[in-house]
């Protein structure tokens, strides 16, 4: 294993194996991220380019990275993504035409220009260049060693510094979000009131599902002291048949029983 | 050629003792023209005494010259007085000096003597004119200029002069500016004048680049060892500039509209003296003309044709001004003769310029004498029987008539007869010609003179209803009379003894007389004589018999047609020059306006368009900002590629 | 298979981020485009290294990482305070540059 990803030159089977079977699925991603119309499937979609690429990492001698790439990026930054989509709306989708004349062609023509230039600059550069290889920097130390020691001794002061941004992130993040209140914090005291004078709604706590009923399901509803099903106890959105069908057998239970 | 013409080279003496007051005399007339234009309607009170006292004190100080020089030797008599140096720029230098010198003096008492009779005329004859000082600054300016075009002693200066009558002429024609035909006839004389004006330019920048100077003493030490073609061109283009400025054929067609001046500007600048600017120019350059030939012949020929011309257009006018207007435009032709006659004849032309100075400003300041008790008029059938009315100014009025028509013992009996001679004695059929043209000429001048005397004076009274003929003030009639004087007596005190030719040969050359003569003087004597009276008894023939028409008759001669309409001379110069000019000038505006600024303005559209479309794509959408930012990094890519691979 | 696979793997990958930038209105969207743009570099960085023998590569990848997280906090918290003014996520609403 250690010999595949110290190896360089040219990639042994198993890389071979792992790149043609990521690189596609890659794509599709990343093309679906861009046509897809809903937001939150473009951020799952990207989740899926990003774990293809720590496999990739990893292929090439780079586990620490790879590591990082699935704690940090995946997992933190793409969340962060998330929590904002929710925040925001899941449901503002784009409308799919174009307000901007001519935008889509021309960014298809351009994109696929410029890579096609830079695929076939490559190309020509690296024709004849042979890849080293991370066994000589490396070594036996591995390459979270290797990393640190290079990390802590020529890039510190970069080091530190990105530390500051980091800070200097945090705040800033705290400062933009942060909503100053422009009335005084509504009391409990202020909301009861609201309540009780806007009228019509229970005062008295709602019963949690199940009490007085032979099951504790959530979609199992309570049973008011008169017998009757007590329909606000279970949440709206699981008051479908079922709990008619409860109520039902409830009732045929009683009459079975009386 | 039979003489020397030699400047007494290089006697060019510098100005010592009374010689320094030279200066004055353009000074003192441009000064008072200063004040006068200048200080306004302040000045209106005393304006008109500053205007008379002004040219007299020039012709004080010519005289004190003038009798200096005379008592200095004969090879003494050029004497140069440098003020200061005005153009040094490296190999061209030109200085302002004047240069004093017989020719300069003779033309400078003419000037300021002749002129300040005019000026104290005009007082009385401009008395009801509430522009009347103004009149006076620019008669002063007038003679502040045509001193400096005398007294100059380069020809830049000269040319500052030349300039400088044009300018006065135009302001002094035009005076009464609420006259348009005023106007029109001031600009018609400026752009004739600066037809001529262009040759003079042209002939001294020809000067620079042939004898790298222009003053005279440069000009005329080298002109006979210069090129002989070069000197022909500046010899004929002087002519140009003589011809504009003295109304020689072909540029004479603004001196009988000049006649819309006032008469005291018509008897100063357009009969004694600025008209005579194009003869002292001709005279002065006469080393040129003694080198070249061609240009010479020319002289001539210019002013015999012009001589003609002037006679015949005097012959049929009814203007009292317009015929002493082609009478001075024949005369003059007479002095272009005499100086293109060659080295021998210019003091002779001379001669007769100064004796036409007297007299047809005599005649000039009765004519106006005239129209001033005519309420104005100035067609001669409606005078008729002066005489009795207007003794004073008939009597001086006909010492001019004689001496022009050269009534024996008359000034102009001794000038121009001269000229006749000078003519026939030059041989050869080229003599022949000029004399008998000269001579033809003559007759004709006394033909059109009698006939102005007999419409004006005499025969029957054809004035106007509310006309009442009255003599004209003392401060009128005593100018007139002693111009009068100097009509009847000038020619014969000059040529007393021969001492007009002797006093102007430092400037002009020796003056020859010819051993042999074509025709014995005597006869040719009898022979003018007679034919002045044929002409004087044409004129009674044909005009005294019966009662002079008030209407213009209309069937007459073609000649007579032609010669009403200034033999079809404006009519050339409208349909050769005027109109060519007119549409040159309308094609080019059109092509100025639509092609120039057709395409200037279609460019500025161009451009406008152009941003109007390339600003669509500021969008203000950032995602068409990131197509472009992306295009972009597209373009240096593939730059970049190209490079590595190119 | 060489690493120079990877490099055009990368290069697709950041193409196609760039037209999604070009593309979506919806700006947390074209955020997540741009986030696919920095992996797809962090990739070819990494293949670098590999391929030159040293780890730079992964160090700068790194940092890359972590600069992406910060950015991605401050751009979130943004988008999000400017929805609560707007009530709208649209790229296209900053069109006050327009001619």
């Amino acid at each position: 294993m250690s010999a595949m990803l110290l190896a360089a030159g040219s990639a042994p089977t198993h890389e071979a194996v792992v790149f043609w079977i990521l690189a596609p699925i890659a794509v599709i991603g990343a093309l679906g991220l861009v046509f897809a119309r809903s937001a939150v499937h473009a951020a799952v979609l990207l989740a899926l380019v990003m774990l293809s690429l720590a496999a990739f990492y990893t292929a090439e001698a780079a586990p620490f990275l790879a590591v990082v790439q699935v704690v940090v990026y995946t997992g933190a930054v793409l969340m962060l993504f998330l929590f904002v989509l929710m925040l925001v709306g899941v449901d503002s989708a784009d409308s799919l035409v174009e307000t901007l004349r001519g935008q889509r062609v021309a960014g298809a023509f351009i994109a696929l220009g410029f890579a096609v230039l830079l695929i076939v600059a490559l190309a020509g550069t690296l024709g004849s260049f042979h890849s080293h290889g991370l066994a000589g920097a490396q070594g036996e130390k591995g390459n979270v060693v290797a990393i640190a020691e290079l990390l802590f001794s020529r890039y510190v002061f970069a080091f530190e510094a990105t530390s500051a941004l980091l800070i200097t992130a945090g705040l800033g993040a705290m400062v933009l979000a942060h909503r100053e209140r422009t009335a005084p914090r509504r009391t409990q005291r202020e909301r009861m009131l609201e309540r009780v004078q806007r009228g019509g709604a229970a005062l008295a706590p709602l019963p949690g599902p199940g009490v007085y009923a032979d099951h504790d399901a959530v979609d199992t509803p309570a049973l008011l002291p008169d017998g009757s099903v007590a329909l606000t106890s279970v949440p709206e959105y699981l008051q479908i048949a079922r709990v008619d069908t409860r109520a039902d057998a409830v009732d045929r239970e009683l009459e079975a029983g009386a | 050629m039979s003489s020397e013409s030699v400047i007494h080279t290089p006697g060019f003496v510098p100005a010592h003792g009374v010689f320094v007051l030279t200066f004055l005399l353009v000074l003192i007339p441009a000064l008072s023209a200063a004040v006068l234009l200048l200080g306004g309607r302040r000045t209106n009170a005393w304006g008109h005494l500053l205007g008379c006292a002004a040219p007299i004190a020039s012709f004080v100080i010519g005289l004190v010259l003038f009798f200096s020089l005379l008592g200095k030797d004969a090879n003494d008599r050029q004497v140069d007085q440098h003020l200061f140096s005005w153009i040094p720029a490296g190999s061209f230098r030109v200085s302002v000096s004047m240069l004093i010198d017989p020719l300069s003096a003779v033309f400078v008492l003419l000037i300021t003597g002749v002129g300040s009779l005019i000026h104290i005329y005009s007082v009385g004859y401009m008395a009801h004119d509430p522009d009347r000082r103004r009149f006076f600054g620019e008669l002063n300016l007038f003679v502040a200029a045509m001193l400096l075009l005398v007294l100059a002693d380069n020809f830049l200066l000269l040319y500052v002069g030349w300039e400088g009558v044009g300018l006065a002429s135009y302001l002094l024609i035009g005076f009464w500016t609420y006259k348009p035909t005023a106007a029109v006839a001031a600009k018609k004389a400026f752009l004739v004048n600066r037809v001529g004006d262009l040759g003079l330019s042209l002939a001294i920048m020809l000067m620079f680049t042939t004898f790298g100077s222009v003053s005279f003493r440069d000009v005329f030490g080298t002109a006979s060892s210069a090129h002989r073609g070069t000197v022909t061109a500046i010899g004929l283009l002087l002519l140009l500039g003589a011809c504009g400025k003295s109304a020689q054929f072909p540029l004479q067609s603004w001196l009988l509209d000049a006649m819309e001046g006032p008469t005291p500007v018509s008897a100063l600048i357009h009969a004694a003296t600025m008209v005579t600017a194009g003869v002292y120019l001709i005279a002065r350059s006469h080393p040129i003309y003694d080198v070249s030939n061609d240009a010479r012949v020319l002289v001539e020929i210019v002013g015999a044709v012009t001589l003609v011309m002037g006679a015949i257009i005097g012959c049929a006018y009814d203007d009292i001004k317009k015929v002493l207007a082609a009478s001075t435009m024949s005369q003059i032709g007479y002095m272009m003769l005499a100086v293109g006659l060659g080295p021998g004849a210019y003091a002779i032309g001379i001669l007769h310029l100064l004796t036409h100075g007297f007299f047809k400003a005599n005649m000039f300041l009765g004519a106006g004498s005239v129209m001033h008790g005519m309420n104005d008029e100035v067609n001669m059938r409606r005078y008729g029987g002066l005489r009795k009315v207007m003794p004073v100014t008939f009597w001086t009025f006909a010492a001019g008539y004689l001496a022009i028509i050269g009534f024996p013992l008359t000034s102009g009996f001794f000038s121009k007869d001269k000229i006749i001679e000078a003519a026939l004695d030059k041989g050869g059929p080229e003599g022949w010609i000029l004399g008998l043209v000269a001579l033809a000429g003559a007759g004709l001048t006394a033909f059109y003179m009698s006939r102005l005397m007999i419409m004006t004076f005499f025969g029957n009274r054809r004035w106007a209803k509310d006309v009442h003929p009255h003599e004209s003030p003392s401060v009128m009639t005593s100018p007139m009379a002693v111009l009068a004087i100097g009509s009847l007596i000038a020619g014969g005190l000059l040529v007393l003894g021969g001492s007009l030719q002797h006093f102007l040969t430092p400037s002009v050359g020796k003056s020859v007389e010819v051993g042999v003569h074509t025709i014995a003087p005597a006869v040719l004597t009898a022979l003018t004589l007679i034919v002045i009276a044929g002409g004087v008894a044409a004129a009674w023939w044909l005009v005294a018999r019966k009662p002079v028409p008030v209407e213009q008759p209309l069937n007459v001669t073609p000649v007579t047609w032609a010669a009403r309409r200034s033999l079809y001379g404006d009519a050339l110069n409208e349909s050769v020059f005027m109109r060519p000019g007119a549409y040159l000038t309308r094609a080019l505006v059109f092509f100025d306006g639509r092609g120039v600024d057709g395409a200037v303005n279609g460019f500025a559209a161009m451009v406008g368009g152009t941003s109007a479309r390339a600003r669509r794509s500021q969008t203000g959408f950032a995602r068409s900002y990131a197509l472009s930012m992306l295009a972009g990094a597209t373009v240096v890519t593939a730059a970049l590629m190209i490079a590595r691979v190119g | 298979m060489s690493p120079d696979y990877y490099l055009y793997l990368s290069a697709v990958l950041f193409t196609i981020g760039a037209l999604g930038v070009l593309i979506r209105r919806n700006a947390i969207v074209v955020f997540m485009c741009v986030e696919l743009m920095l992996n797809a570099v962090n990739l070819s960085l990494v293949t670098f290294s590999r391929m030159n023998g040293n780890l730079d590569g992964q160090i700068i990848a790194f940092f890359v990482m972590v600069v992406a997280a910060a950015e991605v906090v401050i751009g979130l918290a943004i988008i999000m305070s400017i929805f609560r003014s707007r009530r709208s996520t649209s790229v296209d609403d900053a069109n006050l540059l327009k001619y």
